[in-house]
């Protein structure tokens, strides 16, 4: 079924307080979950500059997943409200570029949803498969050069 | 003691640099009495060949200016390159990609296209394009080879340092002069401007408060902005706060917003993700919906944050219209 | 100051003070019934009366209206006043004979029989439009009118008055109609010498009982009570939504009345604010409500009662001294006591609540022990997890309490047959038996679940607490840091963080407190390295980090034009890095750099 066994390289940047932990209860939980995500801790979602986001895209990710506390949960009490701001702007920046906004997910994860986060990252992995790699280098490396 | 040897070059340029030079007025004077100006294309009659005769190294400095977008100017940078000591990438063109660099969003057969069939005003019955070869009674022709992107001059050779603007100011331009005569130079790779971004020496950042929100966008082409008042507090998107200083503020004095000709700031990796990353931050919005509608209001992201610097972004181009 | 004689003492007292007062603080007994410390003195009861000498005349006076004079001589205890002292109380007695009051103090006096016929008014008065009825009961009103000077000086109401003269004067509402007016305060009858006021009779309603909160409403509290025998700090409490006083702005009869001074009326609530260097949170928890399972007949049936109304129902202070009885008073001969109710439960609480096992058990020990019914406890599993757990469960199958394996579906009050009449029948599938059994019972108590506190969701916003499941806070760690929260300094204990026992409890509490202690003794405090950094020589001062921050660590140096973070108040989210236009700001430890090498790393991987 899977058209060329192609898998997703999704890129997650998780709070310390709330998603990386609810990462770390999926894991303790013993879940079975797409291994497609690689995640890097940051201490809160509002430490997410989108210029990781970019740069994560341009270098070879086929998708990103920023997770934070749900919003009023925020560890730093405010932090997250950074992320729910600067997400959708990004989102316009990457479709004028030509990356499809859906490549980028920004989702509350708490500490003690460990279902949850493997629920997500499941669902993410799907979404990026029917989307197909982004190759991003590749692609601008070949309309570099010559025409 | 001869006079060291100065090179001027343009690639993809539309002449403002040159005349950058000129406006330096008289003090051009002092420059042309101090050395001996070896190319010129805008001003002088030399050619190739004058260029191919020198010895490596033989010319002090290049000023290289132009968006590096054929295969023409490929050759030229390269060749001057092995010649010349020191070059500096003059200009946004050469420093970023410039205005030219937002051809990065499409190919360039859509270009061609555009410019020789399908633009309103084209009157081209024969669908006759620019070919790379043409004979022409036995003769073969060249022309240059038009790239998909254009590429910083950086990324085609070595660059000693940066003037930065569009077009750099004539103090700067002075300034960068008189040091390299006098041989104090910073470390190579340098930007000959200051590292702060323009906020440090806006005349209008005194009247930006220090809560300032930013939940709907205004465009100049349908406001008009206030002279007096921080145009981010206005809701304009200037892009002082994230683009080097040492341009003199020239548009913001002219009631225009920062367009961020100089470049980032140094620990800036994409000027235009860092620009969006503080504007964002700045809004009032709590709801996912409410954000997403003031994102909504930020018309031509690319075209506003990365309009002089587009090949110098993370992504560097556009695969959206391919 | 004034000197003056009583039965040969000297004394001195404050001018304007009455006899009475002065001599009762000596120790000397003069009997009253019209006298009250909430009311003026009256004069109305002629008890009091004593013998004085004043500017040489001797005569008889009432000595709760006779001021203190310079030189007075006073005999409470001549010949002659207590020979007239009896003749008052044969009077009194005439006018009620029946009156225990006046019959006991008639006594003390040493009149036993009053030689005087009993006087009436002519004919008891009727309430218009009403059936024949008065005001004064069988007890017999002496007419010191007390009852209508409390109503109207002290209550701010007055519903009652004095009708009539002389012999047909009694005391009665306006026009003799039940009375709009009156709130059923019961001052009158609280304060009637001898009980001759039955409030049905002024106004028809029974007032409205204040319901006992700690009893659970299943007995009655006054607008002043000690909320409870163990209440700390155990001093009375005046509910400001019932007390007279702020209904009619009388009253006022605590305050007159306390020696100490302790009660101000006129107290608001006030807004302190304390600066602290730790905080234990233990808002505790609240039970599961039984009503949001309907089948069970919480809230229906009278008989069914959750778990802490039957706490205080067996509790020696309680509403019925600890009998275990039914509403009807009777004591059960059959008893069923339903686990889980409300836990384990995925459209409720899905958790286990821990304790309900255990006090289920102590219940139907209670049951057997005090009343020796038939104990029916409907489970699912036996948790007795805790030390001496198991052995009082052994203990309790050896006081042949029934154990039914089958959560209990439902309790209803239809019979089916003749032995289930009247009694509330308890439907489970006894899973051991493998059959549906019903079983009568008297009484069926639910082992309800708990829940967070109410309000704690409110304060878990205050002081940014996640919680966790059940919605109970979390700890900063499940098995390292039980007490601990997040954020440094705030400490969790008992059952705010999930359900648990009294020794559980206890043991967090401890733990919670020496965290706060370890914290606030060192006098000094270790700071998170990962803050946030702002480059002098970058910073451009735009100024765009400051609202930014979360804790408005961030503050902009006019003289320098650059943006400084205070180091102290930086928690480390590294937000306004994230958001800093020109890269001038770093994270200690998140650098940009830092992450793009774990971005790079990342891609590695697959």
């Amino acid at each position: 079924m899977p058209d060329n066994g192609f898998e997703p390289k999704i890129v997650g940047f998780l709070c310390k307080w709330c998603s990386y932990t609810g990462a770390d209860l999926a894991g303790t939980s013993r879940k079975q979950y797409a291994p497609n995500l690689a995640g890097i801790r940051v201490m809160c979602s509002g430490r997410v500059d989108p210029t990781f986001i970019v740069k994560a895209l341009a270098d070879g990710a086929d998708g990103v997943l920023i997770a934070g506390c749900h919003p009023g949960d925020c560890h730093y009490s405010v932090g997250n409200y950074r992320a729910m701001r600067r997400v959708p702007m990004l989102r316009k920046l990457l479709d004028q570029f030509g990356i499809e906004p859906e490549r980028v997910w920004l989702e509350w994860i708490s500490a003690s949803e460990g279902d949850r986060f493997a629920e997500v990252v499941n669902s993410m992995t799907e979404t990026i498969r029917k989307l197909g790699p982004l190759n991003w280098k590749e692609r601008a490396e070949a309309l570099s050069g010559a025409a | 003691m001869a006079k060291p040897k100065v090179a001027f070059y343009w690639c993809g340029s539309c002449g403002g640099c040159e005349e950058a030079v000129v406006d330096l007025a008289e003090k051009i004077l002092d420059v042309v009495a101090a050395v001996d100006i070896v190319l010129w294309p805008v001003a002088l009659d030399f050619k190739l060949k004058d260029i191919e005769s020198y010895e490596p190294g033989e010319i002090a400095v290049t000023f290289i200016n132009g968006s590096v977008r054929l295969s023409e100017h490929e050759e030229w940078v390269k060749m001057l390159r092995e010649k010349s000591q020191l070059v500096i990438a003059f200009g946004s063109c050469s420093h970023l990609g410039g205005i030219p660099g937002l051809i990065n969003m499409n190919t360039a057969q859509q270009v061609l296209e555009n410019k020789y069939l399908k633009s309103v005003s084209v009157d081209n019955a024969d669908g006759v394009i620019p070919m790379p070869t043409n004979s022409v009674d036995g003769y073969d022709l060249d022309l240059p080879a038009v790239w998909n992107s254009v590429r910083r001059l950086d990324e085609v050779i070595d660059v000693d340092y940066y003037l930065p603007g569009c077009a750099p100011p004539p103090d700067l331009i002075l300034e960068a002069v008189g040091a390299i005569l006098k041989g104090e130079l910073p470390p190579k790779g340098s930007v000959l401007s200051p590292a702060k971004s323009l906020c440090e020496s806006c005349p209008l950042n005194e009247s930006k408060p220090e809560d300032l929100t930013i939940d709907e966008f205004k465009r100049v082409a349908t406001s008009q902005p206030d002279p007096e008042t921080c145009y981010l507090a206005q809701g304009f998107v200037c892009l002082g706060p994230s683009t080097r200083s040492g341009c003199g503020e020239r548009c913001i004095r002219a009631n225009m917003p920062c367009r961020g000709c100089f470049g980032p700031t140094p620990e800036a990796m994409d000027q235009g993700t860092k620009l969006i990353s503080a504007i964002a931050s700045s809004g009032t919005s709590d709801t996912s919906e409410s954000a997403a509608s003031v994102a909504e209001g930020f018309v031509d992201p690319v075209g506003t944050l990365y309009r002089f610097s587009l090949p110098s972004s993370i992504l560097k181009r556009g695969l959206k219209n391919v | 100051m004034v000197k003056l004689l009583i039965d040969g003492r000297e004394v001195t007292t404050e001018k304007g003070r009455h006899v009475l007062d002065v001599a009762r603080e000596m120790g000397i007994v003069i009997p009253t019934l019209c006298h009250h410390e909430s009311l003026p003195s009256y004069g109305a009861c002629r008890l009091c009366i004593v013998e004085v000498t004043y500017r040489g005349k001797t005569k008889l006076q009432a000595s709760c209206t006779l001021p203190v004079r310079e030189g007075m001589k006073i005999n409470t205890q001549s010949e002659r006043v207590l020979k007239t002292r009896r003749l008052i109380m044969e009077l009194l007695l005439a006018r009620s004979p029946k009156s225990p009051v006046l019959k006991k103090l008639a006594h003390e006096i040493g009149v036993d029989q009053a030689r005087f016929d009993h006087i009436t008014g002519e004919d008891t008065p009727l309430l218009l439009g009403e059936s024949p009825s008065t005001i004064v009961g069988d007890a017999g009103c002496i007419m010191c009118g007390m009852c209508v000077r409390i109503c109207d000086d002290v209550m701010n109401i007055g519903a009652l008055s004095f009708e009539g003269r002389g012999a047909k004067r009694h005391v009665t509402t306006p026009f003799r109609h039940m009375s709009e007016f009156c709130i059923s305060c019961g001052a009158c009858s609280s304060i009637c010498p001898t009980g001759a006021i039955e409030l049905l009779r002024i106004r028809p309603h029974e007032p409205d009982r204040i319901p006992n909160e700690f009893e659970y409403g299943m007995s009655w509290r006054k607008p002043v009570n000690i909320s409870f025998p163990q209440a700390v700090p155990r001093v009375p409490v005046i509910d400001m939504n019932t007390c007279v006083n702020f209904k009619t702005g009388g009253c006022k009869v605590c305050e007159d009345n306390c020696q100490v001074e302790a009660i101000d009326h006129s107290q608001k609530d006030t807004v302190e604010e304390v600066q602290v260097g730790a905080i234990v949170v233990a808002t505790g928890f609240e039970l599961f409500d039984g009503k949001e399972l309907p089948r069970y007949g919480y809230g229906r049936f009278d008989n069914v009662m959750s778990s802490l109304e039957f706490e205080r129902l067996c509790h020696a202070s309680g509403p019925t001294s600890g009998h275990i009885v039914t509403k009807e008073g009777k004591t059960p001969e059959s008893v069923a006591i339903l686990h889980c109710i409300g836990s384990r439960d995925s459209d409720h609480l899905e958790y286990c609540s821990r304790v309900c096992c255990m006090y289920s058990l102590k219940f139907a020990h209670l049951v057997k022990d005090h009343t020796g019914a038939e104990v029916y406890n409907f489970y699912i599993d036996i948790r007795a997890f805790g030390k001496g757990y198991e052995e009082f469960y052994k203990r309790l199958l050896q006081e042949g309490v029934h154990f039914i394996r089958g959560k209990a579906a439902e309790v209803t009050d239809v019979a089916l047959t003749p032995e289930e009449e009247g009694k509330l029948i308890v439907v489970a599938e006894d899973t051991l038996l493998g059959m549906t059994r019903r079983v009568p019972a008297d009484l069926v108590i639910l082992s309800t679940g708990l829940k967070p506190a109410k309000g704690a969701d409110e304060v878990g916003r205050i002081f940014s607490l996640g919680c966790g499941q059940g919605d109970f806070f979390l700890e900063r760690h499940p098995k390292l840091a039980p007490v601990d929260t997040a954020a440094d300094g705030i400490f969790l204990a008992g059952a705010c963080q999930g359900p648990k026992d009294i020794p559980d409890s206890v043991a967090q509490g401890a733990a919670a407190a020496a965290g706060a202690l370890s914290l606030i003794d060192k006098g000094k405090v270790v700071l998170e390295p990962i803050t946030s950094v702002i480059d002098e020589e970058l910073c451009a001062g735009c100024k765009l980090c400051i609202s930014n921050c979360p804790y408005e660590a961030i503050f902009f140096d006019e003289d320098k034009k650059v943006s400084v973070v205070t180091e102290e108040l930086c928690k480390g989210c590294g937000t306004c890095v994230a958001g800093c236009p020109s890269g001038a700001a770093k994270q200690e430890g998140f650098e940009d750099v830092q992450i793009f090498a774990e971005i790079d790393g990342a891609l590695l991987l697959g």
